[in-house]
């Protein structure tokens, strides 16, 4: 297993899990108890307790606790550096590639033309 | 770790994940067979149609492939102002239609570009593979937008747009 040791690997490692990604998405609707957020991804108190203390580690989240209850809500700021690069890298290849399948259709398309197709 | 997709229903959706701390792969598939994906990626003409899309907003000043083991590619973009920023490298390693492989020499923390070509029932599945030296290497270069470097700030405004 890869060492982490920056802010963004940290986070990246929390967010690794299918989870713990779901709980990001849900608290970026609205904040949620501990209890809530167990009920609503079928999961017991401890498990859920271990992936939010995972992503309050990351910074990705932060959680307070009033009287018997721990609500969570998202960290301020917390997916745009992470998020970003990722989503930016992806859309240049996406549009990349999009114009790459036009480029071999047309190959397809003259290689049709020629008649000279294997 | 890490993967982000398109949503469901693109045709053939574009992934990107980071594979480990020090490598970036894009995968994506390409209703043809290898070699022609491969003569897309290989010759001047149709390289150069597709690697700068118009949305990505940089003009492609020349382009020069020399596509062999050992042979230096040069891309020149314009960055107006009569400024240009150049990307180059050698090719080590041309196996058609299945493995292209260069390196990354416009900074010293460059990476070894790779992609493969796997044909499957007439669809060729694409990898494209960034392997930088370290960690940091690949954070600063994809940090700012596909080893571009910060002067194209402007970019990340541009891509935004996108998708």
């Amino acid at each position: 297993m890869v060492q982490y040791s920056s802010r963004l690997d940290i986070s990246f490692a929390a967010l690794s899990d299918a989870t713990r990604r779901g709980v990001i998405e849900q608290l970026w609707r609205e904040d949620a108890s501990i209890t809530e957020l167990a009920e609503r991804f079928r999961m017991t108190l401890t498990g859920m307790k271990k992936h939010v203390s995972v992503l309050e580690q990351a910074g990705l989240i932060t959680t307070e606790k009033v009287g018997r209850v721990r609500t969570c809500r998202l960290g301020q700021g917390a997916l745009d550096e992470e998020w970003a690069w990722l989503e930016r890298y992806r859309r240049m290849w996406t549009a990349r590639f999009d114009a790459l399948d036009k480029v071999v259709e047309e190959l397809k398309r003259k290689e049709r033309d020629d008649g000279r197709k294997k | 770790m890490v993967e982000r997709s398109e949503p469901e229903g693109a045709k053939h959706p574009t992934s990107v994940q980071r594979k480990s701390d020090r490598e970036v792969v894009v995968r994506r598939i390409f209703d043809a067979p290898a070699r022609l994906v491969f003569e897309a990626w290989t010759r001047p003409e149709l390289f150069r149609q597709w690697w700068v899309p118009k949305s990505i907003g940089l003009v492609l000043l020349s382009l020069d492939q020399d596509v062999r083991v050992g042979g230096a590619y040069r891309l020149v973009f314009d960055l107006g102002d009569s400024k240009t920023m150049a990307f180059f490298g050698k090719y080590i390693e041309v196996t058609p239609p299945s493995r292209l492989s260069w390196t990354n020499e416009e900074s010293d923390d460059g990476a070894v570009t790779t992609v493969t070509f796997e044909e499957k029932d007439g669809q060729t599945h694409l990898t494209f593979s960034e392997l930088y030296s370290t960690k940091e290497a690949l954070d600063r270069n994809i940090g700012s937008t596909e080893g571009l470097p910060e002067q194209f700030a402007q970019l990340d405004a541009l891509l935004q747009t996108l998708g």
